[in-house]
C-alpha cells in the first residue's frame, strides 16, 4: 500500500529533501515552487506560471530527460482555471515528476516548453485546440484534433456535451 | 499581444519557399488520408524535391471522436469499453492502463490471479498486435505473402480473445477490480498449444523476410533516428529501443506483478528501420516466453478484489443475498464514488508508453480522463527520419513506427 499522502508544502519539502527535482528547482529557483504535494506515491509541485520553461530546463538538466506527457484540466467555474501539467520521467532514476501550472481563464497563456523538449509540440497543440490554453514561443500554434476553422474548445467544462452548439 | 504566433492564418500547412526562387523547384504532395500505407486515416503533406523528401508534415484529427470528452459523462466502470476503441489492436492493454489508473486512486489491491491473467492476456495482446504490424508492414514493402501467414496465428488468438470476453476485437475484459468473468476452463490449454508452436512460426516469418535482399536494401540504413533525437521528441516503445535507450516499463517500473517474470528487454544501436523489425521479432519470443511463466506458475485465487461497494457481485450471490442485490443495483445505477486526486498510470503497449491520467473531483464520474498515446508521440519523428531521404522510404518509416490512427486522433 502506498505511504500517507502529504498535502502541504513543508512536509513534502521535508520528507523528500534528498529529491533530485525538488533540490535542484529549490537551489536554483526558490520561489518557483508555489505549492507541492505527495498523494498516492505521486510526486506534483506546482509551478509559478512565469518560470516553467526555467523550471523544465532545471529538471531536465537534473536527470529527467524525458517528457511524457502535457496536459489541462479545466476547473470551471473556480479561479485561476486552467491546470496546465506536465508528466516527466526520468529514466535513469526510474522516477516520474507531475509539474502544474495554474491558469487564469482570461487570456490563458503560458510559456511553451517546446525549446526544452520538442516533443510537447503536439501536446501543447492538443492543450490549445481542446482548451484555449496559448502557448508563447511555440512554433507552430495551430488547431491538431478539429478543423481550422472550428470555433470553441471542446473540452472546456462549458463546452455543452449534446445537442446544437 | 505583439509576441504571440499568428496561429489563425497557417492554415496551408507548408507556405511555399521564396527564398528558393521558382516554386517549381519543389512540388507539394498530399499522401493520404485514403492511402494504404498510412494505416488508417493519416495525411501526410510531403514536400519533395525530384524523388528526395524535404519535408513530411503529419496532418491528423479526422478520426478525432472526443473520447477524452465523453468519459467525463461516464461512470468509471463506464469508460473500459471506450478505452478499447482507442487502440483497436491492443484492447487488453487499454483496458489494464484505465483499470490499474482507477484501482491507484481507489488505492485498491488484486488478487494475484487476477493480475497473471492480466499478463498473460497482455502479452498475447501484444503478439496479436506485433503480428499485424508484421503482416501489413511487408505488405507495405511489397512482401504480400507475409501477411496471410501472420493473419493465420492471430485469427488464433483473436479466437482465445472471443473464448475469453465473447468478442475478438473489443473486450473489455478487464474491469475496476479484477476481471470480468472466471476464464473459462480451457483457456489455458488453448494458450499452451498456440505458445508451443509459435516460435516456430516466427522462425518462419524471419525465413521469408531476413533473408530477402529486397526486403533488406529497403530496410537497413532506412529512417535513421539517433537516441538523442528518439528522446527529444518523445518516442517509446520499440522504436526508443532500437535506438539503443534501454527503457522498458515492464521491467523498470513493473506494474500488475511484471516483477515476477524473467525476460530480457531486445535493444539495437542501429537506429534503422531494421533495427525496429528485428527487435519486435525478439518482442515476440519474449512475451512468449512471458506467456509460458505466466501459465507454469499461475496462482489460485479469486480474480476480482473484496471490494463490494466497487466490483460486481457474482450473478449467483446477486440472486440469493439482499446485500449483493443492493451493492449490484447501486453501482450499475449511481456508480462508485472515487476519492479525490489525480493519477497517471503508465503501461509499456506493443507501440510504447502508454498512459492514463485520471483526475478524480470525489464523484462517481472521473473529472478528467487524458490518454497519453505512444503513436502521438512518435508521430512527431517522422520529420526526422524521413528528412533526405527517397519518397518510397516514407512507407517503410511509417510501418516501422507501426501508428495506429485511432489512438492518435482519440
Amino acid at each position: 500500500m502506498a505511504t500517507p499522502p502529504l498535502l502541504n508544502k513543508d512536509a513534502v519539502f521535508e520528507a523528500h529533501a534528498q529529491n533530485a527535482a525538488i533540490s535542484a528547482i529549490r537551489a536554483v529557483h526558490a520561489e518557483a515552487i508555489t505549492d507541492a504535494k505527495y498523494d498516492r506515491d505521486e510526486l506534483t509541485l506546482t509551478i509559478a506560471n512565469d518560470q516553467i520553461r526555467a523550471v523544465c530546463r532545471t529538471v531536465q538538466l537534473a536527470g529527467y530527460n524525458f517528457l511524457e506527457d502535457v496536459t489541462c484540466v479545466d476547473w470551471y467555474p473556480s479561479e485561476p482555471r486552467f491546470q496546465v501539467t506536465y508528466h516527466i520521467l526520468s529514466h535513469s532514476l526510474k522516477e516520474r515528476l507531475r509539474l502544474l501550472v495554474m491558469v487564469e481563464s482570461i487570456d490563458p497563456s503560458v510559456d511553451s516548453i517546446t525549446f526544452v523538449w520538442p516533443s510537447a509540440n503536439f501536446y501543447e497543440r492538443e492543450v490549445f485546440d481542446l482548451f484555449g490554453v496559448r502557448f508563447h514561443g511555440h512554433p507552430n500554434l495551430r488547431r491538431i484534433m478539429m478543423p481550422d476553422e472550428w470555433q470553441g474548445h471542446p473540452l472546456r467544462k462549458d463546452y455543452p456535451v449534446e445537442g446544437y452548439r | 499581444m505583439a509576441d504571440l504566433p499568428q496561429f489563425v492564418e497557417t492554415s496551408t500547412l507548408i507556405a511555399p519557399r521564396a527564398e528558393e526562387g521558382s516554386k517549381d523547384h519543389t512540388m507539394i504532395l498530399n499522401m493520404g488520408p485514403q492511402h494504404p500505407s498510412t494505416h488508417g486515416v493519416l495525411r501526410l503533406v510531403v514536400e519533395i524535391d525530384g524523388e528526395t523528401v524535404i519535408k513530411v508534415v503529419p496532418d491528423i484529427g479526422y478520426l478525432h471522436t472526443g473520447i477524452e470528452k465523453t468519459c467525463e459523462a461516464k461512470f468509471y466502470q463506464q469508460v473500459v469499453p471506450m478505452t478499447d476503441r482507442i487502440d483497436y489492436l491492443s484492447p487488453m492493454t487499454n483496458n489494464l492502463c484505465y483499470c490499474l489508473a482507477v484501482e491507484k486512486l481507489l488505492q485498491l489491491e488484486i488478487p494475484e490471479r487476477a493480475q497473471w491473467i492480466r499478463v498473460l492476456l497482455n502479452e498475447l495482446t501484444r503478439l496479436n498486435s506485433h503480428l499485424v504490424w508484421l503482416g501489413t508492414h511487408a505488405m507495405d514493402i511489397g512482401a504480400l505473402t507475409v501477411f496471410l501467414y501472420t493473419f493465420r496465428e492471430r485469427e488464433e488468438i483473436l479466437r482465445i480473445f472471443e473464448h475469453v470476453s465473447g468478442q475478438r476485437m473489443m473486450t473489455s475484459y478487464f474491469r475496476v477490480g479484477g476481471l470480468a468473468l472466471d476464464p473459462p476452463l480451457d483457456l489455458f490449454d488453448r494458450v499452451q498449444a498456440l505458445i508451443k508452436i509459435l516460435p516456430e512460426k516466427i522462425d518462419e516469418y524471419q525465413n521469408l523476410l531476413t533473408g530477402n535482399p529486397i526486403w533488406v536494401s529497403r530496410l537497413k540504413n532506412v529512417g535513421h533516428l539517433s537516441a538523442a533525437d528518439a528522446i527529444a521528441l518523445g518516442v517509446t516503445g520499440p522504436p526508443l529501443r532500437a535506438s539503443g535507450v534501454d527503457w522498458d516499463l515492464r521491467r523498470d517500473m513493473p506494474y500488475s506483478s511484471y516483477e515476477k517474470f524473467q525476460f530480457k528487454v531486445p535493444i539495437s544501436n542501429d537506429c534503422d528501420v531494421w533495427a525496429r523489425y528485428v527487435i519486435r521479432l525478439e518482442e515476440m519470443r519474449e512475451s512468449v516466453k512471458i506467456c509460458q511463466q505466466a501459465l507454469d506458475g499461475m496462482p489460485e485465487g479469486d480474480i476480482k478484489a473484496n471490494a463490494p461497494k466497487i466490483v460486481l457481485p457474482d450473478r449467483e450471490k446477486m440472486k440469493t443475498q439482499m446485500e449483493s442485490l443492493i451493492h449490484h443495483f447501486k453501482i450499475v445505477t449511481e456508480g462508485f464514488e472515487v476519492p479525490a486526486g489525480e493519477v497517471y498510470q503508465a503501461v509499456e503497449s506493443p507501440r510504447g508508453e502508454m498512459g492514463y491520467y485520471v483526475v478524480s473531483d470525489g464523484t462517481a464520474k472521473p473529472y478528467r480522463v487524458h490518454m497519453r498515446n505512444p503513436s502521438f508521440a512518435t508521430l512527431q519523428a517522422l520529420q526526422t527520419m524521413c528528412e533526405g531521404r527517397l519518397l518510397a522510404d516514407v512507407v517503410a518509416v511509417i510501418g516501422s513506427i507501426d501508428i495506429v490512427l485511432g489512438e492518435i486522433d482519440r
